[in-house]
């Protein structure tokens, strides 16, 4: 699938020019609130119309005000998911649920109610009311609504927003298994980097109505300068790893990556499960000679391929860590009593108390559970 | 009890005709009530203020004039009146169909207002959602706006009914008083009481008026609730 929008749009002071083509299988569309990433979301699904401009999605165009054409919004088969659900109130969980498949041509429908509702783990909601619903299952049918209507594409805008910690845990299991399950391309809004890091193949990030970059998720996540203000420390290196083993009798899991192993809190996930890892930046310590006697279980041997300036007095150091880059944010005097620059060979100090569900994604066992 | 139910074949002609003229009223006004209802709390055009007051002019106007104009326009001579009956064989004057157009201009406003209420209470977000299933605009009004305004549309065609069911003065001028033609219930009562000895039959009629009159509101209500509880708004 391939996305193409090259749009600009005006909303009273607000402009909005964007300008990106994406194939991955889950783009995020990532800023700080007010950046222009719903608006972008609404021009895609058809809730408005751009001012100028043209939106294709795989070599179909819905928009082209050049050409003259708009696809309105009920014949372009892209699913929406809403940040505040949209359930129906007058319908049962199951009327919700068949709703789009009504309206979807016999040919073109491809997904499986029991298929979606075993998916999304909502067998037991299908005679309730919205409204007897937790904000997580209001969403999870939401997302299989939108899915029963045999989308092309589908939009999610902020759905876990309005959900607190313990429900936003419960559902993105749910969003990563449509990300690997399905076919379904998918436009993910979000302004969290935890989710983007732990969902996304691609990233746009938006600022100010602009597309401030666009890339993978891995290289994307390594600028920290393209992060909001309360974002940024939560930024750093995302790693692709594979659970190894556990070690039960010290309650770690150990996990293989190119840098090396990285013991973390042990994790519900079996061995051979691939975790996707976010390093956090000011979690990183560097030692110029290998730590002895120290209580830091992760010790990452590399060489400096990158020194930025950080916000404030902090700095930023690029760690290639054979052919995996650890991100560090370290303050400017330690930079300079410690002579870093690039090429030096350094260590990547990292405590394994320092990744949490939020890092590792994979849901630590006590959480799991809970 | 016995004896409220002891009506002359006049007095039941008259509360037999009421209900049906009340109905009629009703049920006509609802479809063109829900389409000015709809254009008055989601359009946007030049003269929007005037349409509205024109709705609500029955509420302010006399009953009586709201009566003769009716009798101008679609009485026997009337451009209105003169066109239906050559082209459709509909006849209003001195009619019961007139009576019922009548009250249905009556209670037109009060119906419009309850409808309007209740479709700018509905979230546009809803049908947003609605048509991104693939629904189209027509589809999204049958299955989302149309059940959404139920209580609306119920509470407004009561009104309807209600107000058919009092109506006297719009009614007396367009249509007259005619005994099992145009005769509802408050004429029949008026009627009584303009002769000696027709103090009895105004009382009767008076307490059925009331009992009618509850029944309906207390099938209203029941309704409502049924519908409120279906939905599960909170």
């Amino acid at each position: 699938m391939t996305l193409s929008v090259d749009i600009s749009h005006r909303l009273g002071d607000f402009a909005i020019k964007a300008n990106f083509e994406s194939a991955g299988r889950l783009t995020a569309l990532f800023g700080p609130s007010g950046s222009g990433k719903s608006t972008l979301i609404n021009l895609i699904a058809g809730l408005i119309r751009p001012g100028k401009g043209r939106i294709a999605v795989d070599g179909r165009v819905l928009v082209d005000t050049a050409a003259g054409v708009f696809v309105p919004m009920h014949k372009r088969r892209i699913g929406m998911v809403f940040q505040d659900a949209r359930l129906f109130p007058h319908m049962s969980v199951a009327g919700n649920l068949r709703y789009g498949r009504w309206f979807t041509p016999a040919s073109e429908r491809y997904a499986n109610m029991d298929a979606v509702v075993d998916l999304l783990g909502i067998g037991h909601l299908l005679h309730r009311r919205p409204a007897k619903l937790s904000g997580g299952e209001k969403q999870r049918v939401a997302i299989g609504r939108a899915l029963l209507a045999s989308p092309k594409l589908l939009l999610m805008d902020e759905p876990l927003a309005s959900l607190d910690e313990a429900r936003k845990a419960e559902i993105l299991p749910f969003i990563e298994r449509l990300r690997d399950e399905t076919k379904i391309p998918i436009v993910y809004v979000s302004h969290s980097i935890a989710e983007v890091a732990r969902l996304a193949s691609d990233v746009v990030v938006m600022a100010q109505g602009k597309v401030a970059a666009f890339g993978q998720t891995e290289a994307i996540m390594q600028r920290l300068d393209l992060l909001p203000a309360e974002e940024r420390a939560e930024g750093g290196a995302v790693l692709d790893t594979r659970v190894l083993r556990h070690d039960e009798a010290f309650g770690m899991t150990v996990l293989g990556s190119p840098a090396g192993e990285i013991r973390v809190p042990q994790l519900a996930r079996p061995a051979g499960a691939l975790v996707r890892l976010r390093v956090r930046a000011r979690d990183v310590m560097i030692a110029t000679e290998q730590p002895v006697g120290f209580s830091a279980l992760n010790i990452l041997a590399g060489t400096i391929a990158a020194v930025r300036p950080g916000v404030g007095p902090t700095v930023e150091i690029a760690i290639d860590c054979n052919g995996a880059t650890v991100l560090a944010r370290i303050t400017e005097q330690s930079k300079q009593s410690l002579r870093l620059a690039l090429g030096r060979k350094v260590f990547a100090v990292i405590k394994t108390v320092s990744f949490d569900s939020a890092t590792t994604g994979a849901g630590l066992p006590a959480e799991a559970d809970g | 009890m016995t004896w409220l139910l002891d009506l002359t074949p006049d007095e039941w002609n008259a509360v037999r005709l009421s209900i049906k003229v009340a109905t009629v009223a009703m049920l006509a006004s609802l479809p063109p009530g829900i389409l000015i209802a709809l254009i008055l709390a989601r359009g946007r055009f030049w003269g929007k203020t005037l349409l509205n007051g024109l709705v609500h002019l029955p509420l302010i106007l006399p009953p009586v004039v709201t009566g003769y104009l009716l009798l101008l326009t679609f009485g026997r001579r009337g451009p209105a009146g003169a066109f239906l009956a050559e082209h459709f064989g509909i006849v209003f004057s001195f009619r019961w169909t007139g009576a019922a157009l009548a009250c249905g201009v009556m209670g037109f406003p009060l119906m419009v207002r309850a409808i309007r209420l209740s479709i700018e209470a509905v979230d546009r977000k809803m049908e947003a959602a609605a048509g991104t299933l693939g629904a189209n605009r027509l589809w999204v009004f049958a299955t989302i706006t149309l059940p959404l305004i139920l209580p609306g549309l119920i509470a407004g065609a009561i009104l309807s009914f209600a107000k058919a069911m009092g109506e006297f003065g719009a009614t007396i001028t367009f249509v007259s008083n005619i005994p099992n033609e145009t005769q509802t219930l408050p004429s029949a009562i008026y009627t009584f009481t303009q002769v000696p000895g027709g103090d009895p039959g105004a009382l009767r009629l008076t307490l059925i008026s009331v009992v009618i009159s509850m029944v309906a509101l207390v099938a209203s209500e029941v309704l409502a609730r049924r519908v409120g509880r279906r939905m599960d708004i909170e």
